[in-house]
């Protein structure tokens, strides 16, 4: 590996971001689609120049786009995602029924060894799949059609399956996770769906500790050790040993549980980072300072990383879907915030440097390590 | 000859200019002129129209010669003035938003 592509998507247009793997020296290319809001960019991680984006606005709708050639050119795709038979219901924010309808892709995930093959995780909460590059779609109705959905709720950005987890093990395991539905997995590609939240406790339910319902922001996994998850939850920073069966919380010594990204460094699957924020209704880092936090250990036990973060007066977020690492050696973090900036760290989180300080509104980050 | 006048997202998505020609095969009405465009430029499926419902995106509206038509039947004739390509028929974006 010798270079780095981070893929960025705002809320006006995607940029890729580019360095050797030094990762001091970068370029910035963008925006593309811009004025449109970019929910994610992925990579396939079969063919390095496939890339994908979910593009859409509230006025335009959804388009998607590929590109061939590493982010150089792109084109539209097939843009028709359709619920399968009659949507049905879940519940509004009102307690009310409130009828299926999709409004965006929120998510996108390859496939680990088929370019054309690829997740599309939508709201309203769905799953979809192609198998042709994106040209068309078919949504897998087992997730929508779970026997809990009647009763989902959207969190405050919509009814969203936001986070697809394929095992690298074994590519028939899938988790989601949907805000405010909680976590789902499947053990046949997609086709039946059970809840995986059990151990989670939220307060702002009726059941705090009910089979669905729990607003989790992000889960993630080192791709060797499938069986153990990791959880942002809306408060609580989770574990699982179990592939979900079961979780239990290792928040431990965080100045604050709340959050939304959560990511495992590449070559150390005990060390996992996250970004404190300082409560549900004060969507900024506690006491104006930045910090990402890691342990080492799996959890319990964080340390603050902020060499090379604002320290005074930074009030932005970092949102769920807006850090990630590479494959290098160090590993390296990226994360994007509320205020347009991206973090990079070459040294596996010890220190930070801006590679771009006034993008659009940063709503996701992934990134490719490149031959 | 229908003149259809796109905004700048949707020309830019198109790959063409803001204002574009279509040939269409039958009286001109909103369905059979936005039926045109989306085969010419398969790209715009699904941002004009809903793809299952075919119905106008909510922040669409559909304006020619100074007349707002988002409301008429979609099978209602456009304006002569635009069936005869002296006037476009305007796609807009509601202006919301930034």
């Amino acid at each position: 590996m010798n270079a780095v592509r981070v893929l960025v998507g705002t809320q006006k247009g995607g940029f890729v971001l580019a360095a050797d793997g030094r990762r001091t020296d970068w370029t910035v290319d963008g925006p593309y689609f811009g004025g449109w809001e970019i929910y994610h960019m992925a990579a396939s991680p079969a063919d390095p120049d496939r890339l994908y984006a979910s593009q859409s606005t509230g006025w335009f709708g959804q388009v998607v786009q590929r590109s061939d050639d590493g982010g150089r050119s792109w084109h539209p795709v097939g843009n028709d995602l359709r619920y399968r038979g009659d949507p049905g219901t879940h519940l509004w924010y009102d307690g009310t029924p409130h009828p299926w309808e999709f409004t965006r892709i929120w998510h996108l995930e390859p496939s680990l060894t088929d370019p054309d093959t690829l997740y599309a995780g939508t709201e309203d909460a769905g799953l979809f799949v192609s198998t042709d590059g994106a040209a068309t779609w078919t949504e897998l109705p087992g997730l929508r059609t779970h026997h809990s959905a009647g009763s989902w709720q959207p969190g405050a950005g919509g009814l969203c399956v936001h986070t697809i987890l394929v095992d690298p093990s074994n590519p028939e395991h899938l988790h989601v996770a949907i805000s405010a539905a909680g976590v789902f997995r499947s053990d046949d590609g997609g086709q039946t769906w059970a809840a995986a939240n059990r151990g989670l406790r939220s307060e702002g339910i009726p059941d705090p500790e009910a089979e669905t319902g729990h607003c989790v922001h992000r889960i993630a996994r080192h791709p060797a050790r499938p069986d153990v998850l990791f959880m942002q939850k809306h408060w609580d920073v989770m574990r699982s040993e179990d592939r979900g069966e079961s979780w239990h919380e290792i928040s431990g010594d965080l100045p604050s549980d709340f959050g939304f990204p959560i990511t495992v460094h590449a070559h150390e699957p005990d060390t996992v980072y996250v970004v404190p924020i300082t409560s549900d209704s004060q969507h900024y880092p506690p006491d104006g300072r930045l910090r990402v936090y890691r342990t080492r250990v799996g959890g319990e036990e964080w340390e603050p990383l902020t060499r090379g973060l604002p320290q005074h007066d930074c009030y932005v977020n970092v949102l769920r879907n807006a850090m990630a690492v590479d494959a290098l050696d160090p590993c390296g973090i990226y994360f994007g915030t509320t205020g347009g900036q991206v973090y990079a760290s070459s040294d596996a989180g010890d220190t930070w440097n801006p590679i771009v300080r006034d993008l659009p509104r940063v709503l996701s980050v992934e990134v490719q390590a490149l031959p | 000859m229908i003149r259809v006048v796109l905004p700048q997202h949707l020309s830019t998505l198109a790959g063409t200019g803001r204002e574009i020609e279509l040939d269409i095969d039958g009286p001109a009405t909103q369905r059979l002129v936005l039926d045109t465009l989306e085969s010419a430029y398969p790209m715009l499926r699904g941002t004009v129209r809903d793809p299952s419902t075919r119905r106008r995106r909510p922040f669409i509206r559909f304006f020619a010669g100074n007349q707002d038509l988002s409301h008429e039947s979609p099978d209602a004739p456009l304006p002569e003035a635009v069936a005869a390509g002296t006037e476009p028929f305007h796609v807009v974006g509601a202006m919301a938003g930034g």
